[in-house]
């Protein structure tokens, strides 16, 4: 598969071409109003230069999530049919911040385009959001799990509905702590987002009480003169009770289960993995959600960031029905305040947190092919909301809007 | 017995009129994993006399032609599974579309509505002929279906629109959609026709419906001890026969709520068992039935104590309950 350039771009830059009449079902008076969002990805992300593929035969998906935020469009466009608001999306793929930066801006001006749902690596979201600091725009962040972006490089003007790594790694280690496995040997891999989700498990093992004994780097090399850094028997010799993977290309990860020196289960980027979305996951009518899905996106199956995008979409469906409104103060006010309710599939209901805007939502904890668990676990209390025992909670915040 | 002479009793038994299965007592529970309906008899300290196996997947179900038959739909095959009460057997299947959940029977038995919640739709079947006469789209996930007294008006909640949509069974079309809370499940018509609540999972809520105007006219909020707003999931409602008292289930939050349907206010809150959402009332309206989810068990509720006095282990995830005379 190929990275396409994204048709609509070009088409995208056409001004007020763009404004479709309002379909009325009665013969009445009253226009639609109009919801339009738009959508922007990086062209070349290297974020997806993985394809979970080997030969193309397909072991884990990896891909972008647009066609989930189609799903919810196409629920969005049966409510608007009712409450007469016409709900629509423009993709765009840009080369850097500056370049989405000025197709925002055009839409902004042509369609009052005001909600953005981005699939951009952390560094170019950070720096389109600043562009827009000024602006009426609202920055759906959907697949970066980057700390920072809840932290030191929070923005006003950025929402999360993607989980950041510190709830992934929180998720994970509740549940090593109900078990008892208390003892983590790390694997790290090369990759920056390796080490952040090592430091991620850092901060949920100081948490939760969990001790991690060893960070043993890898790399992926069959040179023997490599083998105690690729060797995965050599590598988990020692006492612990798990051993953590951190590899988000999954190519040394997957094979690291049943090579342990010790009969030890596998947790992290391998075998019992955190995750915003995993298909197999079948209360709460996600079924019928993964359905959907496949209708739109055949031979695919929902990611985390899909599940993140579709919620992005959910979640200003919802702020215009109850705000009754698409006006832009209105919507981002409802979409802060506490009367969101928002559907997760995971059973809780999700809201923003005020102090970094990052959606609450459980957070599953998946094999292969099965749900082992959805965090938070019940044994897990929490003064107000349950959910915000996962990832950074209000005192420890280091964002300061 | 040749299989030619079972199937004809069989169908003897579905048409039949002689042998009445009125009064057996009998509770039954649908569970959507052990594709099965326990038959439980409380005069038998709640034993389970008979386990019938069904379709895939039941869930919903209603009595029809005097209680002598049992209807429940099948979700994972795609059928309304047709149950002779006198021998606790499935004697005739009925198709539907894709994922029936929950279904309504018209007041002359002849038709049944159900859900279909992948195709985002309710159809109208002619439950003799088994043909799928109508059929009314939806939005996404539609689940409760409930038809007027007269007749002559369907309402169908959708889950993923938050709505309910109103359809004038006359022409066959919506006429009305009500936006009401976060993931709408079920209804409760009240006996003076006037009122229909609606319970929304997700706002934690049951909005009162003035069928008259098509509003909400009221909201009924539930927090039962020990528990926050966010773990409210109000799904399934039943109520006394004179319409004094609604029992809403409560789901995550593990209790059921007693209200007074004129002035809406919360009676009491009962302890049940875990995710309760099935609920149902014995014809003496002494005991409650409640079927929870996900501690596969029956919680026997002492209506004048308030308080369960039995839980039954059943099957796993039970999901509907329905109480014979």
């Amino acid at each position: 598969m190929i990275e396409q350039l994204r048709k609509l771009s070009a088409a995208c830059l056409f001004g007020v071409a763009m404004m479709v009449p309002p379909i009325t079902l009665h013969a009445e008076t009253s226009a639609s109003k109009l919801l339009r969002i738009c959508y922007v990805e990086l062209e070349d992300d290297p974020r997806y230069a993985n394809r979970g593929a080997i030969g193309g035969i397909v072991f884990r998906d990896f891909g972008r999530p647009y066609e989930a935020s189609q799903v919810a469009l196409d629920d969005a466009r049966a409510i608007g049919r009712v409450i007469r608001t016409d709900f629509g999306m423009e993709r765009a793929a840009g080369r850097s911040a500056d370049d989405l930066e000025k197709r925002i801006e055009s839409w902004m001006r042509s369609e009052s385009i005001h909600f953005v749902l981005a699939d951009l690596p952390a560094s170019t979201l950070v720096e389109l959001g600043r562009r827009l600091k000024d602006e009426p725009v609202l920055l759906f962040n959907v697949s970066a799990p980057d700390d920072s972006l809840r932290g030191s490089d929070c923005l006003p003007n950025i929402f999360h509905t993607y989980p950041s790594d510190a709830m992934l790694s929180d998720a994970l280690v509740q549940y090593l702590a109900t078990k008892g496995w208390m003892q983590i040997l790390v694997l790290q891999g090369p990759e920056p987002q390796d080490a952040a989700s090592v430091e991620a498990l850092q901060h949920s093992a100081k948490k939760f009480g969990a001790k991690i004994v060893d960070v043993k780097p890898f790399v992926l090399s069959r040179d023997p003169r490599n083998r105690t850094q690729s060797n995965v028997v050599l590598m988990t010799e020692g006492r612990y009770d798990v051993v953590y993977v951190a590899d988000v290309s999954s190519e040394f990860g997957r094979y690291v289960p049943y090579q342990t020196a010790l009969p030890r289960p596998v947790v992290g980027g391998a075998g019992l993995m955190p995750t915003a979305w995993s298909w197999n996951w079948d209360r709460d009518a996600a079924v019928q959600l993964q359905h959907r899905y496949e209708k739109l996106a055949p031979e695919r199956r929902m990611n985390g960031a899909g599940w993140a995008a579709w919620e992005a979409v959910k979640a200003i469906t919802q702020a215009t029905v109850r705000t009754k409104s698409t006006d832009f103060e209105l919507m981002k006010t409802f979409l802060l305040s506490d009367k969101l309710t928002l559907d997760t599939v995971k059973g809780n209901p999700g809201s923003f947190r005020p102090w970094d805007h990052q959606l609450r939502a459980p957070v599953l904890l998946a094999t292969a092919d099965a749900v082992i668990a959805r965090a938070p676990l019940p044994q897990f209390l929490h003064q107000t909301n349950v959910l915000d025992t996962l990832g950074v909670d209000a005192p420890e915040s280091t964002c300061h809007f | 017995m040749s299989k030619l002479m079972i199937l004809a009793l069989s169908f003897a038994s579905l048409f039949s009129v002689a042998a009445s299965a009125k009064g057996t007592g009998y509770v039954f529970v649908s569970h959507e994993k052990t594709n099965n309906i326990a038959v439980i008899d409380p005069r038998q300290d709640y034993k389970i006399i008979k386990w019938i196996d069904t379709s895939h997947r039941p869930r919903d179900m209603h009595f029809r032609n005097d209680r002598r038959q049992l209807l429940v739909a099948c979700g994972d095959d795609d059928v309304i599974d047709v149950i002779d009460v006198a021998t606790l057997k499935v004697v005739d299947h009925i198709p539907t579309g894709p994922s029936p959940e929950i279904f309504a029977i018209s007041r002359d038995e002849k038709l049944l509505y159900v859900s279909d919640e992948e195709s985002s739709s309710v159809q109208e079947i002619s439950i003799d002929d088994k043909i799928i006469e109508r059929q009314f789209a939806t939005g996404a996930e539609p689940e409760g279906v409930v038809v007027s007294p007269d007749g002559k008006t369907l309402y169908v909640t959708s889950e993923v629109s938050d709505m309910v949509h109103v359809v004038d069974l006359g022409d066959g079309a919506v006429t009305d959609n009500i936006v009401v809370g976060t993931r709408p499940r079920r209804f409760l018509l009240l006996p003076n026709g006037k009122e229909l609540w609606v319970s929304n999972e997700l706002s934690g809520q049951v909005m009162v419906i003035d069928r008259a105007t098509d509003q909400i006219s009221a909201t009924i909020n539930f927090l039962p001890p020990g528990f926050r707003q966010v773990d409210v999931t109000p799904v399934g409602m039943t109520m006394t026969k004179d319409g004094a008292t609604a029992i809403v289930t409560l789901g995550r939050a593990n209790h059921i709520a007693l209200v007074d349907t004129a002035t809406r206010k919360i009676q009491d809150y009962v302890l049940v068992g875990n995710r309760p959402w099935g609920v149902a009332l014995s014809p003496d309206e002494k005991t409650l039935l409640v079927a929870n989810g996900l501690s596969d068990d029956l919680s026997v509720v002492d209506m004048a104590t308030h308080k369960a006095i039995r839980a039954v282990p059943v099957g796993r995830v039970p999901h509907s309950v329905l109480v014979d005379d």
